[in-house]
C-alpha cells in the first residue's frame, strides 16, 4: 500500500467536498480477529503500547485476567475475558481484542463539530487529528463501541488508529505483527471476509460451532474490524459486543435533519449575546491568581 | 521432544496435559493453532484449571493434580479394550512381544509394589525385570558377582498370546484402570473420561494407521515424586497407538526456558556428562570398567537385528576426555579418567540445598536463577543460605536470592543481624547482551547475536566463570595442592581466556580431528585440525575430540550450522532443513523410521517423512533418516536405534527407572486420600523425604484439606518481569485462583485477601474467584483445589512499593523429590484456605 491510501475521503465538521474525492479509489483495509483461535496472550496489548509510545499506567487487580476494565486514551487496544457457561455445563472462555472498529459508517464521525477532528481515509481508517479536536465528547456518545477516550489532562480524545502511519508505509499494524497464534489478519476487506466466512464454516462443520459466524455489523455500514465469533448469534457473550450497532438517534437527528436547528440555536444564543451586550455592557475582569496549567501531555 | 514446534502442524489429534503453552509457549503454539486450522485437528486439555489453552481445545477435562497417571493408564486400557491399537507397529517397534521373566509380578499381585522391593532401603532389586533368554528360563540365569544384564537373545511371542509377553502384562497391569476407578481418584466424571479417550484413541479406529496424534507436556508433569513414570506412561500410550516417530506425533516435552533443552545436553544435571553420558561412580576402577556398565548390549529376538547405537559409548567418551584434557588424555593414563569426579551420591539441586543447610556446603554460585524462589520450600533454602559463608550471585536484577536476608521471614523473625553470610552481587549480561545459542523444545540450535551491548559494569557469564577459573589454575600453579591435574591440563585454548567467545566453545562442542581420518566406505578425509562432519566420526583411540556427541554437527567446516536461516520447506511438512540445526544430525523427527511400516513404507503417504528407496537400497527423504541408511526392511532393524532392543519400551527393563517397568499409580506425598489401588502403599515407594525440622508435611486431619498446584502466566517471565512496568501492569500482582463454589462457602469475593498455609509456610494474595476451577468429587467426597501463579516475591516494583504482600509461593511447597529425575513435587500438595 502506498501514501495513497490515506487519501481523505470524509471530513467531519465539514462543509464542502473533500479534498481528493474524486480520485480513484483504492481498496478498503481490514482487520480479521478470529477469537476461536485467540489464546488471550495480550501480545497486542503490548505491541500497541509500544508502537504507539504510550506511557505505562497502573493497573489493580480486578479479579479477571483482563488488564483493566476498558480501553483508556492511553491503551487503545484491550482483550476482554468473559467467563461463560453454556447451557451443557461446559465452560467458554471467550476473549476478543476490543479496539476501535474503524466503522464504513462512523458513529464518531458523524457526532463530532469540529472541522477536520476525525478522518475517515479512502481505505476506510477512521484516524482522530487530537490538533483540531475541541475536546467536546460528543465522538465518545457517538460511538456505538464506547471506544473513544478523552485524556483529561489535555481534553483530547484518542483510539486506536489502526496503525495509520504503518499501514500507510505498506506494514501491518503492530498488533497483526505481534499475534503468535495467527488469529489477527490483515489485508483488504474482501479478502478477510472471505477468510473469516471459511474459518466460520469449518467451526460450523468440523468443530462443534453451528452457530459460528462473522461479526461485520450493518448498521454501522459494516465495520474495518471483523471478527470470527463461535456464536454470532450471541455477540453480548464477548464484552458486550452489540448485536446492532448503530449511530445514536440523536446524533443522527442533530447532525442530519436537525443540523438547522443547532444552527438556529446558534445564532439565537449570538442574538442574546448582543442583546445582553447592549443591555448590560462589558463584564469586568476578576484579579484572581490561577494555578499554573499542568503540563499538557499529548 | 521427539518432534518439534513446527512439526505440530502436521497433527490430527493433541493431547496436551500437564502443559498449558498457550499461555506458557504462545509462540510455539502456533503450530498446535495451524493443525486446528489447516486439519481441523483436535485438542484436548486436561488440567487442574481451566486455562487459555483450554480455552482454544475442543474437550476440556478438570483434573485433580498428580493423577495423570491414573488418567493415561485408562486411556491404555481403553486403547486396548477397543482395539484402538496399532497392531503391525506394536509387534514390529516394541517389545510387545518380549517375554518377561516368570517370577516377575505385577503390584496387584504384590501388595502395591512390583516384585524385589525391599521395605527397609526404599529401593528395589530389579533383577526380575527382565526379559526372558530365547531357550527358556535358565539361559539368562546371572552369573555371580557380576549386575544382571539384558540377554542376547530374548524370547518372544509375535502372537502376543503368551500371558508373560509384554504385552499381556501391559493388559493386566492397565486392566484395573477403569473408568469408575479414574473417576473416584483423578476426580474427572466417567462419562467425560469416556468421551476424551474415544476423542484420542479415534486416530486409530478400524485398524487405520494414517492419522497421528500428538501428546504435548510440561512441568505439570515433571513436578511430581513421580513425575518420570507419568511421561512413561505417556511414551507406552504413543508406541501402543504407533504416534512415537510419525509426523504430527510423538511424546513431546515443552521446555519452560529459551535453553533449558540446551543446559541438560550440557550436562546440567549431575548425574550425566555432556550428551547425557553417564558418570563415572567410585565403583568403576578404571576406565574401562567404566565402559563395559555404560555401554549396552543388543538384546532382541534373535531374527531381527538392532544397531544398539550406545554401543558407541566408549567413542563419545574418549572424544570427550580429548575435548576435555586434549594431550593430557592418552591411552597410556585411561584417557585420564582419573581426573574425572566420581559421583557417589544424589547430588541433585534438593541435596544441594540440604547439605548447605546442614553446614555442609559453605558456598554456592547463583547464576541464571533465583534459587530461594525457584526452589521447592523456600522457608528451608532461606534457612541454608542463612547458614552459608559466602555467596556469589550473577544477576541482571537484585533478587530474592541476593537479598534472602530481606525475606518477609527473616525480617519478621529479627535475626538478620545474626547472619554472617557474605553476599557478592555481580551484574551479568541479559539475554539480548549476549550472543551464543538457545537450544529449543525441538532440540533446534539456533545461534543469535548480542543486540545491545552490556551497560555500564555488566560482565558476560563466560567472562566472569573464565576469570574464576584462570584465578584458580594460577593458585594450583603456584601453590601445588593434592591434585592439581585436572585443573592444570583442562583444555583452555581459546583466543581470549579471560571471556572465550561462544562460537569458540561451540566449535570445540562440534569436535575436531586430531589426525588425518579416512572414512573406510566413502574413503572422504579429513585432515588433522578440521572440524568433524558428525558424531559418525568419532574414534575412541584418541583421534578425535568431541565436547559434546549430540552437537556434533553443528559447527562444521562449512561455519556455524546453528546460525543458518534458510525458511525453505521443500516438503511442507515444517522440516526447514537449512534453519539452524537440529540434534542429532539435523534430524527434525525421531525415530522417523517408525513412521514407515515394516516395508519402508510410510504409513501415510501424504506426509511422507523417509522411506525406503529400493534402487538406490538406502533410506531417502525429506527428513534426515533417524537410522542405519543402508540397513534393508527384511533385515528388520528396530527403529528405535538408541535401545539395545532396536524397539520402543512397552516394558522398561532392570534399572531404566527406579520405582518400576511400568508406572503404577501412586497418591502425591501430600494427598486428600489413600491409594485406591492398594491403601497401604499410598506413595511411590522408592520416594524418601527429608526429616529436616523445616521439612514438614501436612495430612487432611490437621485441616490442610486443599489440594494446591502453582503455575505460570503469560503475562510474567519467573521472577524478572516483576520488575518491568509493562508487565506489571498487564498483571499487577499475585493472585490466587479458586472456585466461585468455594470463594462462597469460605465468604471470599474477588479481589479479598486469602492465607494459604501448608505444613511449612504461609502465602497471602488476592482471590480470584473464577468458574474455571470447579469442585471435584474425589473418592466420593468433595474437594478444592487452587491455583497459585508463582512469579512474585520481595523484589520488584510493586514489592518495592509495598503493595503486595511480598511472600515467596514455594514457602508453600515440598522437598519430596522424583527418584530418576530429582525434580520436586511444586505441584499437588495440601493447603488449607482461609479469609484474611
Amino acid at each position: 500500500m502506498s501514501q495513497a491510501t490515506l487519501r481523505v475521503q470524509k471530513i467531519s465538521g465539514h462543509a464542502g467536498s473533500v479534498p481528493g474525492d474524486d480520485a480513484q479509489r483504492e481498496y478498503t483495509v481490514c482487520k480479521l480477529i478470529d477469537t476461536t483461535t485467540c489464546i488471550g496472550c495480550k501480545a497486542c496489548e503490548v505491541a500497541c503500547m509500544e508502537w504507539n509510545d504510550l506511557p505505562f499506567g497502573e493497573t489493580v487487580f480486578d479479579n479477571t485476567y483482563q488488564t483493566m476494565p476498558e480501553t483508556r486514551w492511553n491503551y487503545w487496544n484491550l482483550i476482554l475475558f468473559n467467563e461463560h457457561e453454556k447451557e451443557d455445563g461446559s465452560l467458554m472462555w471467550l476473549m476478543r481484542k476490543n479496539q476501535c472498529m474503524h466503522c464504513a459508517d462512523p458513529g464518531c464521525l458523524a457526532a463530532c463539530p469540529s472541522d477536520g477532528a476525525i478522518v475517515q481515509y479512502t481505505n476506510g481508517i477512521v484516524d482522530f487529528q487530537q490538533a483540531n479536536c475541541i475536546g467536546c465528547g460528543y465522538c465518545i456518545t457517538g460511538c456505538p463501541f464506547d471506544i473513544p477516550k478523552m485524556n483529561p489532562k489535555t481534553n483530547r480524545v484518542f483510539k486506536c488508529t489502526l496503525c495509520s502511519d504503518r499501514v500507510s508505509e505498506g506494514l501491518e499494524p503492530a498488533c497483526i505483527k505481534s499475534c503468535p497464534t495467527g488469529c489477527l489478519h490483515f489485508g483488504s476487506k474482501e479478502d478477510m471476509k472471505d477468510l473469516a466466512e471459511k474459518r466460520a464454516m469449518q467451526l460450523r462443520t468440523d468443530y462443534n460451532f453451528p452457530q459460528a459466524g462473522v461479526y461485520d455489523p450493518a448498521g454501522v455500514g459494516g465495520t474495518g474490524v471483523v471478527y470470527v465469533l463461535h456464536d454470532a448469534t450471541k455477540p453480548e457473550l464477548y464484552g458486550g459486543l452489540p448485536s446492532n450497532p448503530s449511530i445514536p438517534w440523536s446524533v443522527r437527528l442533530w447532525k442530519g435533519p436537525l443540523k438547522w436547528l443547532g444552527n438556529a440555536a446558534m445564532i439565537g444564543g449570538i442574538l442574546g449575546l448582543v442583546v445582553h451586550y447592549l443591555r448590560f455592557g462589558p463584564k469586568e475582569r476578576e484579579e484572581t491568581i490561577k494555578q499554573p496549567h499542568e503540563g499538557a501531555e499529548p | 521432544m521427539t518432534n518439534g514446534w513446527v512439526d505440530m502442524k502436521n497433527t490430527d489429534m493433541m493431547l496436551i496435559m500437564g502443559g498449558n503453552p498457550a499461555e506458557n509457549h504462545p509462540c510455539g503454539f502456533k503450530w498446535a493453532i495451524e493443525a486446528k486450522r489447516t486439519r481441523s485437528a483436535k485438542m484436548i486439555s486436561v488440567d487442574p484449571r481451566f486455562t487459555r489453552t483450554s480455552s482454544v481445545a475442543d474437550m476440556f477435562c478438570q483434573i485433580r493434580a498428580g493423577t495423570d497417571i491414573a488418567f493415561l493408564g485408562g486411556l491404555i486400557n481403553y486403547a486396548i479394550e477397543n482395539n484402538r491399537i496399532a497392531k503391525e507397529y506394536l509387534v514390529n517397534y516394541t517389545n510387545a512381544a518380549f517375554v518377561i521373566k516368570s517370577d516377575f509380578k505385577l503390584p496387584a499381585d504384590t501388595d502395591g509394589v512390583f516384585s524385589g522391593f525391599d521395605e527397609t532401603k526404599f529401593s528395589y532389586d530389579k533383577t526380575t525385570w527382565n526379559y526372558d533368554a530365547a531357550g527358556g528360563p535358565g539361559h539368562n540365569a546371572a552369573v555371580a558377582g557380576t549386575p544382571p544384564g539384558l540377554p542376547g537373545s530374548v524370547d518372544y511371542d509375535l502372537t502376543l498370546q503368551n500371558p508373560n509377553c509384554v504385552f499381556q502384562l501391559l493388559k493386566k497391569h492397565y486392566s484395573r484402570y477403569t473408568p469408575e476407578i479414574i473417576e473416584r481418584i483423578t476426580g474427572i466424571p466417567k462419562e467425560q473420561f469416556l468421551k476424551a479417550a474415544e476423542l484420542y484413541t479415534s486416530i486409530r479406529k478400524d485398524g487405520d494407521m494414517k492419522k497421528a496424534g500428538t501428546i504435548i507436556y510440561a512441568v505439570g508433569w515433571t513436578h511430581h515424586s513421580f513425575g518420570t513414570q507419568i511421561i512413561r506412561t505417556a511414551a507406552m500410550l504413543q508406541l501402543l497407538l504407533g504416534n512415537v516417530g510419525r509426523a504430527g506425533g510423538g511424546v513431546n516435552a515443552l521446555r519452560g526456558h529459551s535453553n533449558i533443552q540446551g543446559a541438560t545436553d550440557m550436562a546440567g544435571l549431575f548425574d550425566t556428562l555432556p550428551g547425557y553420558l553417564k558418570v563415572p561412580t567410585p565403583g568403576d576402577a578404571s576406565f574401562d570398567a567404566w565402559m563395559k556398565r555404560a555401554t549396552p548390549t543388543a538384546s532382541k529376538p534373535a531374527p531381527w537385528d538392532s544397531w544398539n547405537y550406545y554401543g558407541n559409548t566408549s567413542k563419545f567418551t574418549v572424544s570427550l576426555m580429548k575435548a576435555f584434557y586434549g594431550d593430557a588424555a592418552t591411552k597410556q593414563n585411561d584417557w585420564a579418567f582419573d581426573y574425572l569426579p566420581k559421583v557417589d551420591r544424589d547430588y541433585s539441586w534438593t541435596n544441594l540445598w540440604n547439605d548447605m543447610y546442614n553446614g555442609t556446603v559453605k558456598g554456592m554460585l547463583a547464576f541464571g536463577m533465583n534459587g530461594v524462589a525457584i526452589g521447592p520450600d523456600s522457608n528451608k533454602n532461606i534457612d541454608a543460605l542463612k547458614k552459608a559463608e559466602w555467596l556469589v550471585v550473577g544477576e541482571i536484577y537484585q533478587d530474592e536470592t541476593s537479598e534472602f536476608w530481606k525475606s518477609p521471614r527473616v525480617i519478621a523473625q529479627g535475626d538478620m543481624k545474626q547472619i554472617q553470610t557474605t553476599v557478592y552481587r555481580l551484574p551479568c549480561a541479559g539475554f539480548a547482551e549476549k550472543d551464543g545459542s538457545f537450544t529449543n523444545s525441538a532440540r533446534w540450535l539456533l545461534w543469535k547475536n548480542a543486540a545491545v551491548p552490556t551497560p555500564g559494569d555488566c560482565r558476560l557469564d563466560q567472562a566472569i566463570v573464565a576469570q574464576i577459573f584462570l584465578k584458580v589454575r594460577d593458585l594450583y600453579k603456584k601453590e601445588g595442592g593434592k591434585f592439581p591435574d585436572p585443573i592444570l591440563n583442562l583444555t583452555w585454548a581459546y583466543t581470549t581466556p579471560q571471556s572465550p567467545a561462544l562460537s569458540e566453545v561451540l566449535k570445540e562442542l562440534n569436535g575436531k580431528a586430531l589426525a588425518d581420518l579416512e572414512d573406510p566406505a566413502t574413503k572422504v578425509q579429513i585432515k588433522a585440525g578440521q572440524q568433524l562432519p558428525g558424531f559418525a566420526w568419532l574414534k575412541d583411540d584418541g583421534t578425535t575430540a568431541c565436547g559434546n556427541w549430540i552437537y556434533s554437527g553443528s559447527f562444521t567446516e562449512a561455519g556455524n550450522q546453528t546460525a543458518r536461516r534458510d525458511p525453505s520447506d521443500p516438503s511442507n511438512m515444517g522440516v526447514h532443513p537449512g534453519w539452524g540445526w537440529s540434534w542429532p544430525a539435523n534430524r527434525r523427527v525421531l525415530y522417523n523410521r517408525a513412521s514407515c511400516d515394516v516395508e519402508g513404507k510410510p504409513w501415510d503417504p501424504s506426509r511422507k517423512q523417509i522411506w525406503w528407496n529400493e534402487g538406490s537400497g538406502k533410506w531417502v527423504g525429506n527428513d534426515v533418516p533417524d537410522f542405519k541408511v543402508d540397513s534393508k526392511p527384511k533385515d528388520h532393524m528396530g527403529p528405535f536405534i538408541m535401545n539395545p532392543e532396536g524397539v520402543g519400551r512397552i516394558f522398561a527393563p532392570l534399572a531404566a527407572f527406579a520405582d518400576g517397568p511400568f508406572p503404577e499409580f501412586y497418591e502425591p506425598i501430600e494427598s486428600p486420600i489413600d491409594n485406591l489401588f492398594h491403601a497401604g502403599r499410598t506413595h511411590n515407594p522408592v520416594v524418601t523425604k527429608f526429616k529436616d525440622a523445616d521439612d514438614k508435611f501436612g495430612t487432611v486431619k490437621e485441616g490442610f484439606n486443599v489440594v494446591c498446584t502453582t503455575f505460570r502466566l503469560t503475562e510474567h517471565y519467573h521472577y524478572w518481569t516483576k520488575n518491568n512496568p509493562m508487565n506489571v501492569q498487564l498483571v499487577p500482582e499475585p493472585f490466587i485462583e479458586m472456585a466461585a463454589e468455594m470463594a462462597d462457602e469460605l465468604g471470599i469475593r474477588g479481589g479479598e485477601h486469602v492465607k494459604i498455609s501448608s505444613a511449612r509456610g504461609d502465602y497471602i494474595a488476592k482471590a480470584m474467584v473464577t468458574k474455571r476451577i470447579k469442585s471435584m468429587m474425589i473418592d466420593g467426597k468433595k474437594t478444592y483445589q487452587i491455583g497459585i501463579p508463582f512469579h512474585w516475591g520481595y523484589r520488584g516494583i510493586a514489592e518495592d512499593e509495598g503493595k503486595t504482600a511480598r511472600t515467596l509461593v514455594n514457602a508453600l511447597s515440598h522437598t519430596a523429590v522424583d527418584p530418576n529425575a530429582h525434580t520436586p513435587e511444586f505441584k499437588g500438595f495440601l493447603v488449607k484456605v482461609e479469609k484474611v
